[in-house]
C-alpha cells in the first residue's frame, strides 16, 4: 500500500472521525434499534469496523487513482445499495424487511470498499429516519457493510474457481450476503441480551426466528435484482469492468 | 442481446412476484418492520427494556417522524439511488451505440463475446 502523504491524513482524518463515534454514544448495528445496544456493545462494534473502514477507503482511493473511470461503478454500487436499502418489501411472515444491496458492491470491489459505501447509507437511515441508529452504527455496519460483504465476496469467489457460472454465483453470493447480515444482527443482539434459559445460543435462535423467515424471500429477490445490474453492466459497461477486473481482458486506458 | 432481455424480464417478474404474494396470501397481516419486531424480542428476553438513546431527529423534534414525511425520505433516498445509476446507465448506453456507429467497437473486442 503506497502511503503518500495525503493518504496519511485520510487515515488519520479516519481514525479521529471513529474516535468521535467511540467517545460519543457509539452503536450502530444493522438496523439493531436507536438506543436497544449497552453501551460497551456499541464502543466495541465500532472498534471492530474501524480497520475495515480504513482499509475500504484506501482501496476506494487506489481504485480512483488508478483509473478515474472506476469511480463511475463505484458510484453505481453505492446507489445500488441507496435503493435496495430503501425498499420495504412485505414477507411471507406477515412483516415487512428489507434488503442491503451490498452484494453488488462486494462483487466488484471487494468487501473493503463496501463497509465504506454501507457506512454512508447507515448513517443516512440512523440520522434522517431515525432506521437503525447512531448509537448502533457500529454493529449495524459490522453485520451489513463487513460481514455480508465478506460472505458475498467469498461465495462469488469460489463460485469463480469452481467454474459456477457467474450469474448464478452472482445470485448466489449477494443472496447470502444477505442472509449472513441478518444472522450477524441476530447474534448481536443474543450477545447483548443472552437469554435468562439457555444463555447466548438460545437466545440467537429465537432472534433468528424472528429475521430469519422474513428475510429469506427477500434475499432471493436482492439475488435476483444484483444479477440483472450486473447483466446490464456486463452488456454496457465491458471497459469499466475490465478496469476493475471484473472482466478478463486487456485494461483500455481512456 | 435479446436472449439477455427475455432473462432480464423473466428475473424481474420473479422478484415482482416474491414481494407481491404474501401480500395476497397474508391479508389482513400487519406488514409491521421485522427490526420493530426485533424490538419486541428483546423485551421478550429481557423483560421491559428502555432504550437509553433516542433517535437524534426524534430528539429534535420532539416525537416520532410523522409516517407521510418518513416515507418522503425513504423515496429521496430510493431517487438518489435510483438517479445516480440511470445517468450512468444512460451514459454507458448512448456509448455504446455510439461506438456501434463508429466501428469502434471492432477494437474492444466484440463484447458479446464475454458471455
Amino acid at each position: 500500500m503506497p502511503k503518500t502523504k495525503k493518504e496519511k491524513l485520510l487515515l488519520k482524518a479516519s481514525i479521529a472521525f471513529a474516535a468521535m463515534f467511540a467517545v460519543a454514544p457509539v452503536s450502530n448495528a444493522m438496523h439493531i434499534m436507536e438506543g436497544y445496544l449497552p453501551a460497551g456493545y456499541c464502543v466495541a462494534w465500532g472498534v471492530v469496523c474501524l480497520p475495515f473502514l480504513i482499509a475500504g477507503f484506501i482501496s476506494l482511493r487506489n481504485k480512483t487513482r488508478e483509473n478515474r473511470r472506476n469511480l463511475t461503478l463505484i458510484a453505481m454500487s453505492g446507489a445500488f445499495i441507496f435503493v435496495i436499502s430503501s425498499l420495504k418489501i412485505p414477507s411471507v411472515t406477515g412483516s415487512c424487511s428489507h434488503m442491503t444491496g451490498t452484494g453488488l458492491g462486494a462483487i466488484l470491489f471487494g468487501p473493503a470498499a463496501v463497509s465504506v459505501l454501507g457506512i454512508i447509507v447507515l448513517i443516512f437511515q440512523a440520522v434522517l429516519l431515525a432506521h437503525g441508529g447512531l448509537t448502533t452504527l457500529g454493529a449495524n455496519t459490522f453485520s451489513m457493510a463487513i460481514a455480508g460483504p465478506l460472505v458475498s465476496y467469498g461465495i462469488y469467489k469460489l463460485c469463480e474457481k469452481t467454474k459456477v457460472n457467474r450469474r448464478v454465483g452472482v445470485f448466489l453470493a449477494a443472496c447470502a450476503g444477505d442472509l449472513f447480515t441478518y444472522c450477524v444482527t441476530s447474534v448481536q443482539l443474543a450477545l447483548a441480551y443472552p437469554s435468562e434459559a439457555g444463555g447466548v445460543a438460545a437466545s440467537a435462535v429465537k432472534f433468528l426466528g424472528v429475521f430469519a423467515p422474513t428475510q429469506l424471500p427477500l434475499a432471493v429477490i436482492e439475488g435476483i435484482l444484483t444479477v440483472v445490474i450486473v447483466i446490464g453492466m456486463e452488456t454496457y459497461a465491458v471497459p469499466e469492468l475490465r478496469s476493475i477486473g471484473f472482466l478478463s481482458g486487456k485494461k483500455e486506458v481512456y | 442481446m435479446s436472449k439477455n432481455t427475455r432473462t432480464v424480464i423473466l428475473l424481474l417478474a420473479a422478484a415482482v412476484l416474491i414481494a407481491l404474494i404474501p401480500l395476497f396470501a397474508l391479508k389482513g397481516a400487519e406488514f409491521g418492520g421485522s427490526d420493530d419486531a426485533g424490538s419486541v424480542m428483546v423485551e421478550e428476553i429481557h423483560g421491559e427494556y428502555e432504550p437509553w438513546f433516542t433517535p437524534v431527529l426524534e430528539t429534535a423534534l420532539g416525537g416520532e417522524i410523522p409516517g407521510e414525511v418518513e416515507s418522503l425520505i425513504f423515496c429521496v433516498q430510493t431517487g438518489i439511488g435510483v438517479g445516480v445509476i440511470a445517468f450512468f446507465m444512460g451514459r454507458f448506453v448512448e456509448r455504446k451505440k455510439w461506438m456501434k456507429l463508429t466501428g469502434k467497437e471492432a477494437e474492444e473486442g466484440a463484447p458479446d463475446a464475454v458471455h
